[in-house]
């Protein structure tokens, strides 16, 4: 077979295995979630044209491994007409990843899934010069290791502290885990250092007279890499409170990637070589 | 300051530590004072939150600088 049609069987979610004329096939999924007649659809298949088995990714994804080659377009109509479509896999943006997010998990403070299907329809498998991985997690907390991502999105809470409502405690102290907020119970003051806020919103959901107060944003990272290579996701972004601001950042990383990447190589790479100032600077122009 | 009730949850792990705060605050009266002393991590981070979520109100919160803390708490009024 030719060199061509591998890739393109690639693009459509087709990983080639060891064995011969076999392939490991990737479903897509967004955000983790596959719904009961996926499943039944899945199983049908990995039962019928695979060895009865599927494997869970890393990235939250499905693949049903020893599809035969003569097998594909067969598969591709039943996994379709059953609501399942093939993942993508190569130099595209791939499985966006998520956890439940505020809809489910108690400590969530953004709707992951929403973001999640939005980032899909908006990005979903675009091609660059590499792949490029999206992924979100409600809260500080981090389930979802989104520096570990090209572009992660978190979920955060910036807090405003209400001196008129405070009845100087000092749980908000207590409960800091970057010890950013010093409260002197007896003279009645509270100090808050916000550069050391970490968003996690602990000040605002534990205080008892609602003197902490904020409002749920997107932390974004950029240029994380878990390969070969490893580096953690940076910061430099304020929390951002809109989704329209949050797409505008990810728009221009994308197109910055797009243009400035060179064949395969990762977008902190591409960061490195070219300046992370440059990228900044274009990001803050969009805010 | 009153103190009516007192409780240590220090030998106890989530969410076992709300549960006994939970019961002993049935027990009492709206507006009567519990002490609740906890270890720091998991038990302060999530007794003082799931009061709130219960309506009952935490105003005092001491460090006891051996890893546990002793907050107050105002029973609060039944549903």
């Amino acid at each position: 077979m030719a060199d061509a049609n591998f890739k393109e069987l690639k693009k459509g979610g087709f990983m080639k295995q060891k064995q011969k004329d076999r392939f490991s096939m990737r479903l897509k999924t967004i955000g983790g979630q596959v719904t009961i007649e996926q499943l039944e659809t899945i199983r049908h298949v990995a039962e019928t044209y695979g060895h009865g088995y599927i494997h869970l990714t890393s990235r939250q994804g499905i693949e049903i491994p020893f599809i035969a080659l003569e097998d594909i377009d067969t598969v591709k109509k039943e996994l379709a007409k059953g609501g399942v479509q093939n993942g993508v896999c190569g130099a595209r943006l791939r499985t966006i990843t998520a956890c439940q997010g505020n809809a489910v998990c108690p400590s969530g403070l953004i709707d992951t899934q929403h973001i999640a299907r939005e980032c899909e329809a908006r990005y979903g498998g675009r091609e660059f010069p590499a792949k490029f991985k999206i992924g979100i997690t409600g809260c500080p907390n981090n389930c979802l290791k989104t520096e570990e991502n090209d572009l992660g999105i978190k979920g955060g809470i910036e807090p405003q502290w209400h001196h008129d409502d405070c009845i100087f405690c000092g749980l908000c102290q207590a409960v800091c885990p970057s010890s950013a907020i010093t409260v002197d119970k007896k003279e009645k003051t509270l100090s808050f250092t916000a550069d050391q806020c970490l968003f996690c919103g602990k000040c605002v959901t534990t205080c008892p007279s609602s003197a902490w107060v904020g409002t749920a944003g997107y932390n974004v990272s950029l240029g994380g890499l878990y390969g070969k290579q490893i580096t953690i996701g940076r910061h430099f972004l304020p929390l951002l409170h809109s989704e329209e601001e949050l797409y505008r950042v990810i728009d221009v990383v994308l197109d910055f990637f797009e243009n400035h990447a060179k064949p395969g190589e990762r977008f902190a790479k591409t960061v490195e070589r070219i300046g992370w100032d440059t990228v900044e600077r274009l990001v803050r122009e969009v805010l | 300051m009153n103190i009516d009730n007192t409780i240590d949850i220090t030998d106890v792990v989530c969410p076992v530590t709300y549960v006994k705060v939970k019961v002993e605050l049935e027990d009492m009266e709206p507006g009567q004072v519990l002490s609740v002393r906890l270890n720091s991590g998991d038990a302060l981070q999530n007794v003082p939150r799931s009061l709130k979520n219960d309506g009952h109100r935490v105003f005092d919160v001491t460090d006891n600088e051996d890893g546990t803390y002793t907050i107050l708490v105002e029973r609060g009024q039944d549903d």
